[in-house]
């Protein structure tokens, strides 16, 4: 007691006690997207100190198309806004909301993900494989790790989408599905991230 | 009480309440003019071209920042403190393993090692 007084804690009528369950899960699954975050930190630094080793192979310039990276972008941004929607469908406890929200989240995710698979059958076709150059190795590693992100995501989405099906917004579907909504949202930070360095500096001569 | 990453000031401990689609439309607009900017800067001719990686790095910190208070509520009130403090422990880290990298290789690529 005298220590919280002490510290400047107001000693009221109530005590806070241990957070609620889905505050630490929240909380935790927040450590662990920190934690993804710093493992792509260095797949960056990767890159970023081989975006030049090309081997006399192709470039950045001659590779990106910004069309389709604007496209990727817009995609993505749209996706998270609309699983900021289906957050709020969820908080209200509407079924309606939420599967319209997880669908359009899902439809413009995996619009992403094709068209990212377009831009790397395309590089493939023109001989810009991974093997190619350290440049390209370093790409493929970081777009394909995020791009691999994606494709969880929308896998994991189809099961929470199930799940609310069967099981209703149960406490515990109810965390998985803040956990989904956060994972989500991080994917586009690291994108915002990953278009600037990648795609804007790499056909920026 | 502590608030959980992700969620909004109108929410309560209940998990009743219906969140507010303002902060949302908010961040979406700014995203969208940031991103817009981001791409411009990259293709005009107006600007000083060895200046433009710099604006777009901070245009690119500057996004990231709008997704981080608009789409994951991370605020600086005193119930988003362990929040703020493990994302200030992961911003620590990414820079020592981005900016060390780079200085690290830019300076050996300037000293010859091999033979």
């Amino acid at each position: 007691m005298t220590a919280a007084v002490t510290h400047g804690v107001p000693v009221g009528g109530h005590e806070s006690g241990p957070a609620s369950k889905r505050v630490i899960v929240a909380y935790g699954f927040w450590i662990f997207l920190l934690s993804d975050i710093v493992m792509f930190s260095a797949i960056f630094a990767t890159y970023a100190v081989l975006s030049r080793a090309t081997a006399g192979g192709p470039s950045g310039t001659d590779l990106f198309s910004q069309g389709t990276v604007a496209i990727e972008t817009s995609c993505l941004l749209a996706s998270s806004f609309l699983c900021g929607m289906m957050s709020m469908a969820v908080s209200r406890g509407d079924y309606r909301g939420t599967y319209i929200g997880g669908a359009s989240t899902f439809l413009l995710g995996a619009a992403f993900l094709a068209l990212e698979i377009r831009e790397f059958a395309g590089m493939v076709a023109q001989g810009a494989t991974p093997e190619r150059s350290a440049f390209l190795s370093a790409f493929f590693t970081l777009v394909g790790c995020h791009g691999a992100h994606v494709a969880v995501g929308l896998a994991w989405l189809i099961v929470m989408m199930a799940l609310v099906r069967s099981k209703g917004f149960r406490p515990n579907i109810r965390r998985r599905l803040a956990c989904f909504s956060l994972f989500w949202h991080a994917l586009d930070i690291i994108w915002v991230a990953l278009f600037t360095i990648v795609y804007l500096m790499g056909m920026h001569k | 009480m502590d608030r959980a990453p992700g969620d909004d000031t109108t929410v309560g401990e209940d998990e009743a309440h219906a969140s507010d689609l303002r902060p949302y439309l908010i961040g979406l607009l700014l995203a969208v003019v940031l991103t817009a900017t981001s791409f411009w800067a990259a293709n005009t001719s107006v600007l000083w071209p060895p200046g433009v990686p710099i604006g777009l790095v901070v245009l690119a910190i500057a996004q990231m920042g709008v997704h981080l208070v608009f789409f994951l509520h991370i605020t600086s009130g005193p119930d988003n403190t362990n929040n703020v403090l493990a994302l200030a422990f992961g911003v620590l880290i990414v820079a020592l393993i981005v900016i060390g990298s780079l200085w690290i290789m830019s300076n050996l690529s300037g000293i010859s090692l091999l033979p």
